[in-house]
């Protein structure tokens, strides 16, 4: 192909969606409003994918000592627990830590229930807290501390506590969650793919004429082709473009509405930063394949006259 | 230039448009087409630009065998024919220059040359000045005048007309005549299905005849021959 005839192609793609406005505003609507809906749950699953994520990392094993257990054996401890490849990390609580811990969880009302309590009368004991990489693997390194546990005859460590049941119930509503935002982001790009692509080869069949006419003053089929593939591609990135910019200005204002209004309950979104990207990704994406895709496809079916 | 030998064309619901057809339309011929509706005119010229295939025989357009010709080597046939319809058949959202240039443009003909020759042909036709117009904005006389712009600006050697009349009142159909004869004796073939009893015997072309799909006459300098 010769450059002008490129430059053609490029010039008449872009005419062709002036010349047809109406359809071309048809296509670009559905386009927009698929993706809009796309889009928005997409960020929905990813914020909602962020707060399970955030709950299970909360998750943390407490391994309470036995009331004599000399320093040396707590460091060799520490060691031990801290080598295991689930491990993130291990901090010593002390039997005086744990007692202010547990003050400041009651709170100031129920402050003289600890009354009395410090010193040598701290009833606790010493812990370590430990934090793994994957909160899934919770169980696994809680069993591996007992095997360290049971391996030493000393037997220095008498509980370990992760929440046994109440992980597992998490883990499983967590990963049904994430599992149902897949499904409904993956079911929505596919209907937002036939609907746009149905639209399109609508405003395709309104041409079918035009390209009999093509064809008969020996126009080849690439030639064809040419500017209503250039023409499905520049409506799939303005109509996206269009969405994606949006879609994060409102996402934007909502993280900051959350960061002054809601930061008591706890909900903490996922930045713009972080979603933006991957967002804009996806939709503009989708866009582009879906405006190429609605075009070839229909115009391939009028071209065998 | 056309030969047809023994052309047969049946199309897919077993009706028989042409049944054993023979025929041969030399170069810079005028060549009148007659006959019923229905008699397989409008089949005879699909076959010469190659939008039927014929079913049985040999058919020959300028040298290439249209029977087995394969379909990316179609449109490389089709800029060496020129085809005028009863409809017109303009793109509506082009202007009257961009519809005729639009020809030149699927031959890949350098700018400048599309320029200068689209305007010499509109001219030709006498709409250089519409040419920025919409087929829309125009009569039919002068729609059908783009369409044979279009036609011609590719200098092709035959041009197939499907009743270019049809749509047309007498007056407006003698100015498409005068202009359809002055390109023919520029050297153009020119193949023409018409119902108008008046052109074709006036002017005294070759009248070839067909009915029920087989060619009943054809005389060098002939008349309608039919009542309408």
């Amino acid at each position: 192909m010769r450059f002008s005839t490129l430059l053609r192609h490029l010039r008449e793609g872009a005419k062709n969606i002036i010349r047809n406005g109406w359809m071309s505003f048809a296509s670009m609507s559905s386009i927009f409003i698929s993706l809009f809906i796309l889009g928005t749950f997409f960020l929905l699953a990813m914020n909602v994918n962020s707060m399970a994520g955030q709950m299970e990392s909360q998750v943390q094993i407490r391994v309470y000592l036995q009331l004599n257990v000399e320093q040396a054996k707590m460091t060799e401890l520490q060691n031990k627990i801290g080598n295991l490849t689930e491990v993130s990390k291990v901090t010593f609580v002390s039997k005086a830590e744990g007692l202010e811990l547990l003050r400041k969880n009651l709170g100031k009302e129920n402050e003289d229930l600890l009354e009395g309590y410090d010193n040598e009368k701290n009833p606790l004991p010493d812990s370590f807290t430990v934090d793994v990489y994957d909160p899934q693997s919770i169980e696994a390194a809680a069993q591996q501390i007992d095997a360290i546990n049971k391996a030493d005859e000393t037997q220095p460590i008498s509980k370990i506590k992760y929440g046994q049941g109440t992980v597992e119930t998490l883990f499983k509503v967590t990963n049904a969650v994430r599992n149902i935002g897949i499904v409904i982001v993956v079911g929505l790009s596919v209907t937002a793919m036939f609907l746009i692509s149905n639209t399109i080869k609508m405003t395709i069949l309104a041409r079918r004429r035009e390209i009999g006419i093509m064809k008969l003053v020996g126009a080849t089929n690439s030639f064809i082709r040419w500017p209503f593939f250039i023409e499905g591609a520049l409506i799939g990135i303005i109509s996206s473009i269009v969405t994606t910019v949006l879609i994060l200005i409102g996402y934007s204002q909502l993280v900051k509405l959350t960061q002054m209004e809601m930061s008591l309950m706890m909900i903490k979104l996922v930045t713009l930063e972080e979603s933006g990207l991957l967002t804009a990704a996806l939709l503009i994406g989708l866009g582009t394949l879906i405006g190429i895709w609605g075009s070839t496809i229909s115009v391939r079916k009028y071209l065998k006259v | 230039m056309i030969e047809m030998q023994d052309i047969w064309k049946t199309y897919a619901d077993g009706t028989h448009a042409l049944r054993g057809v023979s025929v041969r339309i030399d170069r810079n011929e005028f060549v009148y087409l007659v006959g019923p509706s229905g008699a397989g005119k409008s089949t005879f010229m699909k076959l010469i630009y190659r939008e039927e295939v014929p079913t049985k025989g040999q058919l020959s357009v300028n040298g290439f065998n249209i029977g087995k010709l394969k379909p990316r080597k179609i449109p490389f046939v089709r800029r060496n024919i020129g085809v005028i319809f009863q409809d017109f058949r303009l793109l509506p959202k082009l202007t009257v220059y961009e519809n005729v240039a639009f020809a030149m443009e699927v031959i890949e003909a350098p700018r400048r040359i599309m320029k200068k020759r689209t305007m010499e042909v509109l001219d030709l036709v006498g709409l250089k000045h519409k040419h920025a117009s919409l087929p829309a904005q125009l009569s039919g006389g002068e729609q059908q005048r783009v369409s044979i712009a279009r036609a011609i600006v590719n200098n092709p050697s035959v041009i197939v007309a499907d009743e270019p009349t049809g749509n047309l009142d007498p007056e407006t159909s003698v100015g498409i005549m005068n202009l359809l004869e002055e390109i023919n004796f520029r050297g153009s073939t020119i193949v023409m299905a018409t119902h108008n009893k008046e052109i074709v015997n006036s002017m005294r072309k070759r009248v070839i005849a067909i009915e029920n799909g087989n060619i009943v006459r054809d005389e060098a300098r002939g008349e309608y021959g039919y009542e309408v």
